[in-house]
């Protein structure tokens, strides 16, 4: 055992002195690999993360979200559905919600006004996520001016700032009370945004889901399994950029393989022809190839992979920041719960690993079993 | 004292340990990281009845992307062909594409 | 008192096997090459001398014929048991060196002992020894590509030596050298000779066939010996 561990010592020493004479070309080559791996782990890590904190979340998301279609657009919900549903068996508790979107000249940000369910907030007073207080600057008891529908300018005071670690979930929220709501919007008592149901038996909930239906046809129902599958499905690999990304790393990986894939070139074959001359058998030659494409895919996948993790999770992503931020001004700033997915850190490495091990060692199969007279002729 | 000669595979065989320390903290961190904020964060979800991860403010259909239908990307104008970075990379739900009866 | 080391017979040996132009570079060679002995072997280029080096080195196989070293039976040999020959038998130095580029003339010489794993102290200081020997050792740091002629040759004969091996085969020494460095290298043929070592020389020069240190001359021409 001994032994081996030496002669495989003495084999990497070679195979490193041959990469060590092209120094630059070499140390650049895993520099973009490393990188190449980075990019596509870190999107990895970003989206499985995102779908598992999601997937847990949301469990907690209203079971049925009942919208109103007008000529193809939301339109507000009239109370008197609110009433048809409550009729409806299996129907457990119906709640008219109150929300919507505004737009802050000052921080020409887009905010997620809502009239909370659980608690009842005093008026002129605001609750606000930690992204809007970062974004416009303001303190617990600082006052916000918020244009209204009617042109007014209405002044709230901020009681509450929600907390950081919330972000994932509130960072653009504005709570607000029902009167300021519908004075802000101008939206009339007895109009709703959408309606919320909870049901008796969640097993049932498709059924009534039709039934809602079949009473009110204009509506739209939005059971929780679809926002649960929506946001298994965001960050998809078979989607957009994702898809993209990864065409990209694969045609990346495609050039920087071919030198090695192409065969050798005349000089590289005499050298292992001079490998076999000295003493060498053809597994010592192929042994230190393996060698050579092992340590510079192995380090590729291990620092692209940490760099990536730490990347994702303890600097939360900033390379994307740009591509998710768009043209908005509030940037949600929350830390996701670190989650690796064996599956893909396993399809990560055989694809970091092994086409490039491949790559390295096939060209070198014929050089390596031939008779050494005839490869340094 | 007879100074330990330096190997080319000394080198190669420390970096990549290096490499591997870094991978199996990683690891480590991931196996060990507590879900506290987790349990907290759901409390709000229901308590206040929301639907969506606040992960993009851009447009309607990327900040509610449960809630969007066929048509949310076209509310702006019947043309409006992608044109929110955000909207490239976060497809319309699953939901949109079946032909349910409950799908519209 | 010499014996038998290395026996060939009726050995043949094809290049282009199956294609038109297939020609026999060695055709039916019989000899029979002492231990200890420096022997020469000249002919004019074509006559199949760099092939028959090849196949008394264990570099490559004869297509017809035996070769026996030491009395074992070593044509039919497996690839892994014919390198093991090579690695403990035979040190063989080019005619253009092969010398790996790139690489320092240390770790060259070390080179034929990698697959050994020897301790790598030890390895070492063999090498410098040897380099030492021949009067390389302040060179063993420079890359081979630096060094002038006869030094890459006395790097070349430091690397055949790294193993010990009892039978040295150089092919062409002095066709790349002048005069002083061709003495130079006689010398050193005489050293090894003076070790115990076998040597086997091939060579169309004049001060390599006139050398008191050569024991037997074997002419060949077209593939055979005659002389």
């Amino acid at each position: 055992m001994r032994h081996w561990i030496a002669r495989q010592r003495y084999l990497i020493d070679y195979t490193v002195a041959a990469l060590a004479r092209r120094m630059a070309k070499n140390a650049g080559l895993v520099a973009v690999y490393t990188a190449l791996v980075f990019v596509v782990a870190s999107v990895l890590l970003y989206s499985h993360a995102l779908k598992r904190e999601a997937g847990f979340l949301l469990q907690g998301a209203p079971e049925v979200v009942l919208q109103k279609l007008t000529a193809g657009r939301h339109d507000l919900v009239p109370a008197d559905y609110v009433e048809k549903l409550q009729g409806i068996r299996g129907v457990r508790s119906v709640q008219g919600r109150l929300w919507g979107y505004y737009f802050d000249p000052l921080a020409a940000a887009n905010f997620t006004v809502m009239v909370p369910p659980d608690r009842v907030i005093p008026a002129g007073s605001i609750v606000i996520g930690e992204g809007i207080a970062r974004t416009r600057g303001a303190a617990e008891g600082d006052v916000m001016a918020m244009r209204g529908s009617d042109g007014a300018l209405i002044l709230l005071r901020i009681a509450e700032i929600l907390p950081r670690d919330a972000n994932i979930v509130t960072a653009d929220l504005l709570l607000v009370g029902e009167a300021d709501f519908r004075a802000l919007f101008g939206i009339t008592p007895g109009l709703y945004t959408d309606v919320v149901l909870s049901v008796a038996q969640p097993r049932e909930v498709r059924t009534i889901a039709e039934k809602v239906l079949l009473r009110l046809p204009d509506t739209r129902p939005v059971l929780r399994e679809e926002i649960l599958r929506t946001y298994e499905a965001v960050f998809d690999w078979r989607e957009g950029i994702v898809l993209m990304l990864l065409v990209g790393a694969g045609l990346a990986f495609v050039i920087l393989a071919w030198e090695k894939a192409s065969g050798l070139s005349a000089d590289e074959q005499r050298e292992i022809g001079v490998l076999k001359a000295v003493g060498w058998e053809t597994g010592d030659v192929l042994t230190m190839k393996l060698w050579e494409g092992a340590l510079v895919s192995g380090f590729a996948f291990l620092a692209g992979f940490s760099l990536a993790y730490w990347h994702v999770f303890t600097f939360s992503a900033p390379l994307f920041a740009p591509v998710l931020k768009g043209w908005s001004v509030l940037y949600p700033d929350f830390r996701l719960t670190p989650a690796v997915d064996g599956l893909q850190l396993a399809s990560l490495f055989l694809f970091t690993v092994v086409p490039y091990v491949a790559a390295t060692l096939v060209p070198v199969w014929r050089a390596a079993v031939t008779d050494p007279d005839r490869v340094m002729r | 004292m007879r100074v330990r000669q330096f190997r080319f595979s000394d080198m190669a065989l420390g970096l990549i340990s290096l490499a591997l320390v870094a991978f199996i903290l990683a690891l480590l961190s991931a196996a060990g990281a507590s879900a506290e904020h987790w349990t907290a964060n759901r409390q709000i979800v229901s308590t206040l009845g929301l639907t969506d991860l606040c992960i993009v403010t851009e447009a309607r259909y990327t900040r509610h992307l449960s809630q969007a239908d066929g048509h949310a990307a076209f509310q702006d104008h019947p043309m409006a062909l992608e044109h929110f970075p955000s909207g490239a990379i976060l497809s319309p739900p699953p939901h949109l594409r079946t032909h349910a009866p409950l799908d519209r | 008192m010499s014996e038998a080391f290395i026996e060939l017979r009726g050995v043949r040996k094809a290049y282009n096997e199956g294609l038109p132009n297939q020609f026999w570079a060695v055709d039916g060679v019989d000899l029979t090459l002492e231990r200890g002995r420096v022997t020469l072997l000249t002919g004019p280029s074509g006559s199949g001398k760099t092939t028959l080096l090849t196949l008394l080195g264990c570099l490559a196989r004869p297509t017809e014929g035996r070769v026996r070293v030491a009395g074992q039976d070593v044509s039919s040999l497996p690839e892994r048991f014919l390198t093991e020959q090579r690695r403990h038998n035979f040190g063989f130095v080019f005619q253009q060196f092969n010398l790996i580029r790139g690489l320092s003339v240390l770790d060259n010489v070390m080179l034929p002992a990698f697959p050994l794993a020897p301790p790598h102290g030890e390895l070492r200081s063999r090498a410098l020894q040897l380099l030492g020997e021949l009067g390389l050792e302040h060179r063993s740091d420079a890359r081979v590509e630096w060094l002038s002629g006869g030094e890459a040759q006395r790097a070349a004969i430091a690397r055949a030596l790294i193993n010990d091996p009892p039978v040295v085969i150089a092919d062409e020494p002095t066709a790349n050298l002048d005069t002083h460095l061709s003495k130079a290298f006689l010398a050193i043929v005489e050293r090894l000779k003076d070790e115990g070592r076998t040597v086997i020389l091939s060579s169309h020069d004049a001060l390599v066939a006139e050398a008191t240190i050569v024991d037997r001359i074997v002419s060949l021409r077209d593939g055979k010996v005659v002389g």
